[in-house]
Order: C-alpha cells, then sequence, then structure tokens
C-alpha cells in the first residue's frame, strides 16, 4: 500500500466535557492519508464523541481538531465536504429503495445527475446487488445494508470516511466482505477512520489507538504493539492495557 | 437550490410511500368535514320534554300540543307528580320539564294571569339557553293566540306596539354549516401543516438519519425549505380539496376572492410551519412531539372563535390570541368567504401574521442546529 507522509487529521490536546464528565481527556494524534487508522476501546472509552468532533457533528470543548487542512471549528462546512460518514446507529432511509438512497444523498452532495446514475449503476454492479435496487433498505438484511450504506458514504469520494462500529451485529463472514470495501476504499486513496471493539479488526489497520477512560493508552501499528506488550494478539494488548487502567 | 429539489423529491416519496400518510391527506378531511359540520351543531332538534299537567283543562292541552306540534320538541313522558319529572331529568331522559299547575286555566279565564314553571336541565348552558329561548317563544305565541280567543278581536294579534325586523347579514339564514365549514377548514389545515411537519423532522432524530444529514454540506435553510415545503403544498391542496367538498356539498358562500385567501394561507402558514419545526428542533421523540403540539393546538382551537365568539372572551384572553395563529386565520377565512373581505379589510391580520411568521422561523432556524 502507497504511504503517504502527509497527515490528514491532526489533533491537539483536544478535550470533550459534558458536565463534569471528561469524555475526551487530552487527545493528541494524527493520521495519515490513506491510511486505516483503528480507534479502539471498550463501551464508553470515548470513541464515538471523538469521531462526532472529527466529522462536524459536535464542538470541542478545547484543543486544536484539523480534518483534511481545515479547522473544525471555523471550517466545518469545508471539512463536510470533505468527508464521508457512517454511524452506529443505522443511516439509510428504510422506507426508500436502494437506489433512491443512493440517489438522495448523491444529489444532497451536490453531484450532477448523470454522474449519480453512472456510478449507481457501477456500485450496484460491483456490489452485485444489481437485482435488488429497487427494493427497499428495511426488506434487506443487515449486512447488506451496512455494505450500502458504507458505499453511500464514500459515495462523493470524500479523502476521509468515519466509520463508527460500521459491523456490529453481524458475522464473521459478513465482516469480512466489509473490510474488503475498507479495503478497496482504502486502495483508491481514501483514508479511513474506524472505530470498533472486535479486536480482530484492529489487526487490519495499518495503525491503531487504544482507549481508555477518554484518555488514548496506546497508539502504534498492530505489530509493534503486540512486541510492545509481548502478546500474542490484540485481544491480549487490549486486555492488558485496560487491567493496568484498573490495578 | 438543485440539493433542495433532491430533498422534495425524497420526501414526497416518504410521503407517498407511508400508507397511513394518503388516507390522512385524503380521508380525515372528507370525514372531518361531512362529519363535524353536521355534528358541531348549535341547533337543538330534539328537545325531550316531560309534562306535569295537574290542570288538564283544554287550554293546558292545548298548550301541551302547541310543543308536541313543534319539530323541535317530543313530548317524552307524563306524569302528575313532580318527582318523577325531577328524576327524568336525572336520569338524562328529559331535557326540560313544563310544570303546569292545577288552577291554570281559571286563573287565566278569570284573573287573566297565569303561571306556569319550566325546569330546564342546566348542565349544558349554551343548551340550556337554547330551550329557554325556544320554550319561551313556544309559550309566547301561544299567548297571542290566547289573547285573540279570549277577547274575540283578532286585530289584536296583529298589534305589536313596535315590530322588530331582524335581518342577519352575510349569512341570512343563520346556516351553521356556513359558519362551521370555514372555521373546521382552519384547524385541518393548521393541524396538517404544524403536526406533520414536526412528526417528519422529529421522525429522522429517531431514525439517526438526522445525524446522515448533519455530516453533509448541506446548508440549513436548504434542509428547512426541503422539509417545509412538502406540508405546505399538501396544506394548499387540503385547502382547495375542503372548499371544493364545501361548494359541493354544504353551498357554502364564496363571495370573496379565492386567490385572496390562497394569498393569505400562505403567509398563515408560514407561522404553523414555523412553530412545527420550533417544536422538532425542542422535542426528540415523536411522542414528545404528540404532547406538546397537542398542548398548542387544544389552546389554539378553543380560543380561536370556532365555537364561541372571540369578542366575547375576557379581555385577557383577547390578548393572549395575539399569539394565537388559528384566531387570524378564522376571522379572515369567515370574513372573505362569507363577506367578501378585501386586502386592505385584511391587512391588519395579513400585515401581523407576516411580521410573527418572520419572527417564528428565525427563531426556529436559529434553534435548530446542525451541531449538537
Amino acid at each position: 500500500m502507497l504511504k503517504q507522509t502527509e497527515n490528514i487529521i491532526e489533533v491537539s490536546n483536544l478535550v470533550k466535557k459534558f458536565g463534569n464528565f471528561t469524555a475526551n481527556d487530552d487527545l493528541t494524534f494524527d493520521v495519515k492519508q490513506g491510511e486505516i487508522f483503528g480507534f479502539l476501546g471498550a463501551n464508553g472509552a470515548g470513541k464515538t464523541t471523538t469521531l462526532k468532533i472529527l466529522s462536524g457533528l459536535s464542538y470541542p470543548t478545547s484543543g486544536k481538531v484539523k480534518v483534511a487542512g481545515f479547522d473544525v471549528y471555523r471550517e466545518r462546512e469545508k471539512v463536510k465536504k470533505n468527508i464521508g460518514y457512517m454511524s452506529q446507529k443505522f443511516s439509510l432511509y428504510d422506507d426508500l429503495t436502494v437506489k433512491e438512497n443512493i440517489r438522495f444523498y448523491g444529489g444532497i452532495y451536490g453531484l450532477p445527475g448523470k454522474y449519480i446514475k453512472e456510478k449507481t449503476d457501477e456500485l450496484l454492479r460491483r456490489l452485485k446487488m444489481e437485482n435488488i435496487k429497487d427494493s427497499l433498505i428495511k426488506s434487506l438484511p443487515l449486512g447488506w445494508k451496512q455494505k450500502i450504506a458504507f458505499s453511500v458514504a464514500i459515495f462523493h469520494n470524500p479523502g476521509i470516511v468515519f466509520l463508527d462500529e460500521p459491523t456490529g451485529g453481524v458475522d464473521p463472514i459478513t465482516r469480512r466482505d466489509f473490510w474488503e470495501l475498507i479495503y478497496e476504499a482504502s486502495y483508491s486513496g481514501i483514508t479511513v477512520f474506524v472505530t470498533t471493539h472486535y479486536m480482530d479488526e484492529a489487526e487490519y489497520c495499518d495503525r491503531v489507538s487504544i482507549m481508555d477512560q477518554g484518555r488514548i493508552e496506546a497508539m502504534d501499528t498492530p505489530a509493534l504493539l503486540k512486541k510492545q506488550y509481548n502478546a500474542e494478539n490484540m485481544d491480549e494488548v487490549f486486555i492488558r492495557i485496560a487491567r493496568k487502567q484498573q490495578l | 437550490m438543485r440539493k433542495i429539489l433532491y430533498i422534495l423529491q425524497k420526501e414526497f416519496i416518504q410521503i407517498f410511500r407511508d400508507k397511513t400518510m394518503l388516507p390522512m391527506i385524503f380521508g380525515v378531511p372528507i370525514i372531518q368535514l361531512v362529519v363535524l359540520v353536521h355534528a358541531a351543531t348549535l341547533e337543538m332538534k330534539s328537545i325531550d320534554m316531560f309534562v306535569v299537567d295537574k290542570d288538564l283543562s283544554s287550554l293546558s292541552a292545548k298548550l301541551v300540543n302547541k310543543f308536541e306540534g313543534s319539530p323541535f320538541y317530543t313530548i317524552s313522558g307524563r306524569s302528575f307528580s313532580i318527582t318523577d319529572a325531577n328524576k327524568e331529568i336525572e336520569n338524562n331522559k328529559a331535557d326540560v320539564i313544563l310544570h303546569i299547575p292545577h288552577g291554570f286555566e281559571r286563573n287565566l279565564l278569570r284573573e287573566k294571569s297565569s303561571e306556569i314553571q319550566l325546569q330546564i336541565d342546566g348542565i349544558n348552558g349554551t343548551a340550556a339557553s337554547l330551550i329557554n329561548a325556544y320554550s319561551t317563544s313556544v309559550i309566547s305565541d301561544f299567548n297571542k293566540n290566547i289573547i285573540v280567543e279570549l277577547t274575540q278581536m283578532p286585530q289584536l294579534a296583529e298589534m305589536e306596539p313596535i315590530e322588530i325586523q331582524t335581518s342577519y347579514w352575510y349569512n341570512p339564514e343563520l346556516n351553521y354549516k356556513t359558519y362551521m365549514l370555514p372555521g373546521i377548514l382552519v384547524i385541518l389545515v393548521s393541524i396538517i401543516s404544524l403536526f406533520m411537519t414536526a412528526m417528519n423532522i422529529v421522525r429522522e432524530k429517531e431514525m439517526g438519519t438526522i445525524e446522515q444529514i448533519n455530516v453533509t454540506p448541506i446548508r440549513k435553510h436548504e434542509f428547512i425549505i426541503g422539509k417545509l415545503v412538502p406540508f405546505m403544498i399538501i396544506a394548499l391542496f387540503e385547502l382547495a380539496l375542503g372548499l371544493t367538498i364545501g361548494k359541493l356539498f354544504f353551498h357554502i358562500p364564496v363571495v370573496g376572492s379565492v386567490g385572496l385567501l390562497f394569498g393569505f394561507v400562505l403567509v398563515y402558514l408560514l407561522v404553523v410551519l414555523s412553530i412545527g419545526l420550533l417544536i422538532s428542533t425542542l422535542a426528540s421523540t415523536q411522542q414528545q412531539v404528540m404532547f406538546i403540539s397537542f398542548f398548542f393546538m387544544l389552546v389554539f382551537i378553543l380560543m380561536s372563535g370556532i365555537f364561541t365568539p372571540t369578542e366575547s372572551m375576557p379581555m385577557w384572553a383577547q390578548k393572549v390570541n395575539i399569539i394565537n395563529p388559528f384566531y387570524y386565520f378564522m376571522r379572515v377565512i369567515r370574513m372573505i368567504l362569507l363577506k367578501g373581505s378585501r386586502f386592505w379589510d385584511i391587512s391588519y391580520e395579513f400585515f401581523s401574521l407576516l411580521i410573527y411568521g418572520s419572527f417564528m422561523l428565525g427563531l426556529a432556524v436559529w434553534r435548530y442546529r446542525k451541531v449538537a
């Protein structure tokens, strides 16, 4: 995979507080263009909060955050043009068909109608979903919906895509398929920022950060992390970090 | 602009695909108009009268006959005991008791004067005063005939010191349908626009799709226009449908300009849709929307003047009506349809709503956040 050294996300001293509760405690990290960056942590560690700040859905309490070269405070709308986002809460319209969903999202990103049509056909061919293009989203199995949601999130060719636990609730084979799509997107140059709590998925990432109680406890490539914590797999790494916190 | 069209397209697909929406849009107005206009009447058609005739004379029989002959009264029963009669009222079997005491005819013939008693169920004040008015007019008619009979001077019947001739303008026959139908149209148009707008946006919140919209570079005004316009179109359609039904089946007069009415309604919808939008920014579930909007709609409807004239409300209530959009529309639709008012006549309401609407829209847009 081609690695570029340019930073597409720059976060320094990011703090997000909800009243007395600190969800993000002084986070500093960079994500390089083209990489698959895994954002790991237990439930409630503060992953989704960070993700919402990065994608312009939520304001940080303090700190500096730049996404795709734009400041998330002052240039939020410019940030939004350059990102894709797929939430853990399922985000397609249940009562629209596959095609209508794609057309709608393509449309509100301002893509030309003809382009939307052509790209939709190509996309459905690639996903092998041509025969369900006129089915309502609610009639499809969860794994399919997730694939479509991901494809919709990168339909406007963003520089970076944020995925918030994209594979929750599906079987390992479907998850594997989904990661194939992530790799494809990554090859085409899209930076992937993905939160997950499946540690096997962490192995697929170029770099991971592990969050616990609002802080980043570790950040490196999966191989180096395993070496550093003297672990067989990412599962062990994660447990060691979480244990350390409890002691 | 193109982005707005994509939103409109999506909204209309969703509205027409929703199986409960089409009956709502077409069925509800027809049913409401047909049923409510007939049901929400202030006329009394069948007054149940219980008769206690202790006189049993020819004159008392004549009086009872007079009531019996009226299309408004049904004699529900007779007895000699006033206790029985009271029971009938308590059991809701009678609305009014006609009590003719012993000696009624004798007193009338000898002393030229006699008394009878009416006891009216006063639980519903409006109905009670109507019964009183009807009964009084039947009795006074009876009175006149008695005078003629007793004096044998028919010219006395025609003699009235002052003759009152009433003519009612704009609704000469005092047809309550002419009055009620525009009122019900107001409620219909308002509910559709206020309630559905709020429900629609909050539904996106519940489904989580609003979050997906919020990460797109779409502008606030594009999204809001895309959300409000479909319900504006539906509301205008409802009004047209309602007017057509009113004209065809109830023959309501349309004296004024329909174009003026629709122009006014556009401004009115600005207010109501903005309130809907504002509610959607305050609520996070459809259930909350229901509670909030029912509260406002109930107050707005009851104070709008649909059943009771707003001029007879206490001063504070009339002041409160300044912020009741239903009140303005209720006045104006009746003014235009029944009276033929022109723009100049409704300009106060028009500009009030224009200012009100701009303010509410501003408030709602300001409250609507793409960022949590």
